[in-house]
């Protein structure tokens, strides 16, 4: 049950009733109404910024002479900053990306997941006292901490394994990555694990089953569309994440799977035009406006993913 | 449970995976404790107050972090000051007043989205928006407006350039959704017959919502607003956009003063190759983490200090 302060209500609505006259009154409700009212839209004004700016700037980068649509979403090539001859092909960013997502999501969604089920199903009041604070505080690191311990620690200790990781690889990216959206996944993962009502864990354990049969067949299966809406999330945190690639992964855009090797991500190549390597009106600046346009089209289209499932397939139970 | 198994094989899957739990959960326990130690390791021995209180050098042995550590302030207090009674209005407005309609329902979808946007793509926007101002006043330095003298605290230039007031508006624009959707959890909490008491009285919805249920709902908007700032804090990928990485001498002076934040700092330090910059990275982080221990040990305060029990 939620708990309320006492003190202060009953004498709140005394001092109210001294309102003067009614027509008064409903003037007030209606300007205040009205002020609120324009801040809801204010968010709406962001969003369709958002798509104006961006559309605007990479409508102006594809009226370069050698820039086509054609090229940018077919090619394999993205050297806008070196060579005579300059390519933009899309993909070699959008490979880094992914590698270092991959690598992200196969570190944190299983282990995140796991943690959930843990501290929802088994751990006791007393463990999860310590377990959730400390989950906090991870989700609390600024990413150019967790950039820093890739940079620092991870990169090392993976050239202790094997010496084809260089100094910047995606696999330190990656591992980073993972650990940020961590939290993400195991948090919310949790909240909707604790929504599935008890009486389904009761009937199953009634049935014979074990607190494992409970927990994975009977619970998981119905926190289901939660715990798809947490990994799309996360997914989506770990594509537009920035300081962390920016830091560990390098700067060389090439197509590979090769987690030893250096790769540069979407969020990476906008770090390094607007830390200053280009001209502010030359098409290499231009660029980074359409590449941050796919950026923002692939999170968004995950974020409304989400909320398709969400909405979809959630399960009622009250 | 459809084929039958013996007893055996689902004790022994119960058990393992009950293993499976604890390495899981072990895992991200290690992580945490390694990231702490191996920053504590690499940042004690630079972490001094001369280091807090002395301006950026090329020398590290002569660094510090003052400039930085007073833009994060400046720039984080205009982020809340714009942020929180917008956040909070809008989320107000959309539990309390609004009726389910499809106008509603797009604000609410909206928000989800925007919570989903990469902070970096918000610093494009807070580039065009805040320090260009769409190039609609000029495009180079000289054709800015000026109001009032450079020196003073009341200072304003539009378009507002790489300035603390473009910085702190651009992180408005991300930690917005956030406190948003935390406010809107708050307000949900509070049982609905409260409020119903309150209209039995006659009271408007407005009275309703000034005096019932935002009283009960403040401990919850509370957290979630610390909890955002927070996240502000330790944010730095949309101020790269608009400011870049900047050495800075001077705490700022006004809204229109150049700033550097400690994020900022700590990537600039953290991304170059000699180790004595990397130790200088590991004491900001220091800093930066117990700043950030401070602002979540008041979101616990708050928690459970402001929530009294109904008698």
């Amino acid at each position: 049950m939620t708990t309320l302060p006492t003190t202060s209500a009953p004498r709140d609505l005394a001092q109210l009733g001294r309102t003067k006259s009614v027509a008064a009154r409903v003037l007030r409700e209606r300007l205040i109404v009205g002020t609120l009212a324009i801040a809801a839209c204010f968010s709406i004004l962001v969003t369709s910024t958002i798509i104006a700016v961006l559309a605007e700037e990479t409508w102006g980068f594809f009226q370069f002479p050698n820039v086509t649509l054609s090229d940018f979403f077919g090619g394999t090539e993205w050297n806008p900053l070196l060579g005579a001859e300059k390519h933009f092909g899309i993909w070699p960013l959008v490979s880094g990306t992914l590698l270092v997502t991959v690598i992200a999501a196969t570190f944190a969604l299983p282990i995140g997941l796991v943690c959930a089920i843990y501290l929802s199903e088994y751990a006791s009041a007393r463990v999860r006292a310590t377990l959730k604070p400390a989950l906090e505080i991870l989700a609390g690191v600024p990413t150019v901490v967790y950039g820093f311990f890739a940079l620092t620690i991870i990169t090392p200790l993976l050239q202790k394994v094997s010496p084809a990781f260089g100094n910047y690889n995606a696999m330190a990216a990656g591992l980073a990555t993972g650990i940020m959206i961590l939290p993400i996944v195991c948090s919310m993962s949790e909240d909707s694990l604790r929504a599935v009502p008890r009486s389904l864990r009761d009937g199953a354990l009634a049935l014979g089953g074990t607190k494992f049969d409970v927990s994975v067949k009977v619970v998981v299966p119905a926190a289901l569309s939660g715990i798809v809406a947490a990994f799309l999330l996360a997914i989506s945190r770990a594509i537009g994440e920035t300081m962390i690639v920016a830091l560990a992964a390098g700067g060389i855009a090439q197509i590979t799977a090769n987690p030893t090797a250096e790769v540069q991500t979407m969020t990476a190549y906008m770090v390094q035009i607007f830390l200053g390597d280009a001209p502010a009106v030359g098409v290499e600046y231009k660029s980074s406006y359409a590449v941050a346009s796919v950026l923002f089209v692939m999170t968004f289209v995950l974020t409304m993913i989400g909320q398709y499932i969400l909405r979809r397939f959630r399960e009622e139970y009250d | 449970m459809a084929t039958p198994r013996s007893t055996a094989s689902r004790l022994f899957s119960n058990r393992a995976f009950l293993l499976i739990c604890l390495m899981a959960t072990n895992i991200a326990m290690i992580v945490l404790a390694v990231l702490l130690i191996s920053i504590f390791w690499q940042g004690w021995g630079t972490l001094s107050w001369k280091f807090i209180t002395s301006f950026a050098s090329r020398k590290p042995s002569e660094a510090g972090i003052l400039a930085p550590l007073m833009g994060s302030v400046w720039v984080c207090a205009i982020c809340g000051l714009v942020a929180l009674p917008l956040g909070i209005g809008t989320a107000i407005f959309l539990e309390e007043f609004a009726k389910r309609s499809r106008f509603t329902r797009i604000i609410q979808t909206n928000i989800m989205n925007l919570a989903g946007v990469p902070s970096i793509v918000y610093g494009i926007l807070g580039l065009t928006a805040f320090a260009r101002m769409f190039g609609a006043f000029g495009t180079t330095s000289e054709d800015a407006m000026n109001f009032g003298d450079s020196e003073s605290l009341l200072f304003l230039r539009i378009p507002f350039g790489s300035t603390v007031l473009a910085g702190g508006l651009t992180l408005m624009l991300v930690i917005l959704p956030v406190v948003i959707i935390s406010t809107q959890e708050a307000l949900r909490s509070v049982p609905s017959s409260l409020r119903s008491g309150a209209f039995a009285l006659g009271a408007t919805r407005w009275q309703t919502v000034w005096a019932i249920t935002l009283p009960a709902a403040i401990p919850g908007i509370m957290t979630g607003a610390i909890l955002s700032m927070s996240r502000a804090i330790g944010e730095s990928a949309p101020l790269l956009v608009i400011g870049g990485l900047l050495l800075v001498f001077n705490t700022p002076q006004n809204l229109m003063s150049d700033f550097a934040i400690l994020p900022l700092q700590i990537y600039n330090w953290a991304g170059r190759p000699q180790d004595s910059f990397h130790a200088l990275a590991a004491s900001a982080i220091i800093v930066q983490l117990a700043v950030l221990l401070v602002f979540n040990g008041f979101a616990v305060f708050v928690r459970q200090k402001l929530q009294k029990p109904l008698q």
